[in-house]
C-alpha cells in the first residue's frame, strides 16, 4: 500500500507541487486536480519537475478539470495518465491514505 | 469502502465543493458508503437554502440536497464556522436570539467532534479546499 497525494493548484501559482514532490515517497501516488493539472503539461517550466516524480512515483490528472480549462490531451506530459472521477474513487480505495497538498 | 468527506470552500470562491460533490457522487454510485460530509470554514455555505443562483448556473447546494435524499448522506455544518458566517437553524436561532434560519433541508449544524468521529469511522477522509 502507498500513499495518494492530492495537488490543486497551479505550480505557477504556489509551490504546493514542490512540496508534495519533496515529500512524497517513491511508489506512491500523485494525482493533479482543480488548477494543479496545469502541472501536467509538457513544455513548460514545471514540465521537468513531474518527469523527474514519473521516475519512480506514478502521476495521474483528472480529465473533467484538465479538459475544463481546455487542454488538450496531445499537451500531456508523457507518463502522466488520465483519470474521471470514479478513477479518483479508485486511486484512493487503493491507497493507503490521501494527503491533500494545498 | 467507507468514505468521510471534508470540504473547506464555499461555492463561489474555489472549485472545492463541485470536486466534493463529483467525488462523493462517483464513490456513491460505485457502490461505496459515504459516512458523513464535514462542511468546514467557508464551506458551510454550501449548506444555505436561501442561495437563489441563476438558473442557468449550477445549484451546488441542491446538488448536496439531491445527493442526500438518494443516498441518505449526513452532512454536518460545523457549528462555530457556522455563527460566524450567519448560518442558522432552529435551535442556533432560540440559542443566539436571532429571527429567522437558512439551513438547507438535510443539513445539520454540529461540533467538530463530528469531523472527528467521521475520521475515527471512516475508512478513508478526503479532504477538499484550501
Amino acid at each position: 500500500m502507498s500513499d495518494l497525494h492530492t495537488v490543486n493548484k497551479s505550480p505557477f501559482e504556489k509551490n504546493s507541487l514542490d512540496t508534495c514532490l519533496r515529500l512524497s515517497k517513491a511508489g506512491s501516488s500523485i494525482l493533479l486536480y482543480e488548477d494543479g493539472v496545469y502541472a501536467a503539461l509538457a513544455g513548460t517550466a514545471a514540465s521537468g519537475k513531474i518527469a523527474g516524480a514519473l521516475a519512480d512515483r506514478k502521476v495521474y490528472v483528472l480529465e473533467p478539470d484538465y479538459r475544463a480549462r481546455g487542454l488538450k490531451s496531445d499537451r500531456l506530459i508523457e507518463g502522466v495518465e488520465m483519470v474521471d472521477y470514479a478513477g479518483f474513487v479508485d486511486l484512493v480505495e487503493s491507497c493507503d491514505k490521501v494527503q491533500a497538498w494545498v | 469502502m467507507k468514505f468521510a468527506i471534508q470540504v473547506n470552500e464555499g461555492p463561489y470562491q474555489h472549485q472545492a465543493s463541485d470536486s466534493a460533490y463529483h467525488f462523493t457522487k462517483a464513490a456513491l454510485e460505485k457502490g461505496h458508503e459515504c459516512f458523513r460530509v464535514f462542511f468546514y470554514h467557508d464551506g458551510v455555505l454550501n449548506g444555505t437554502r436561501l442561495t437563489t443562483p441563476p438558473q442557468d448556473d449550477r445549484n451546488i447546494v441542491n446538488n448536496w440536497v439531491e445527493l442526500a435524499e438518494k443516498y441518505d448522506l449526513d452532512l454536518v455544518v460545523c457549528v462555530a464556522a457556522a455563527q460566524r458566517r450567519g448560518i442558522v437553524d432552529e435551535g442556533e436561532a432560540e440559542r443566539n436570539g436571532k429571527d429567522a434560519t437558512n439551513i438547507a433541508p438535510r443539513f445539520r449544524i454540529s461540533g467538530l467532534g463530528q469531523l472527528i468521529e467521521a475520521a475515527i469511522q471512516c475508512d478513508k477522509l478526503v479532504v477538499f479546499g484550501d
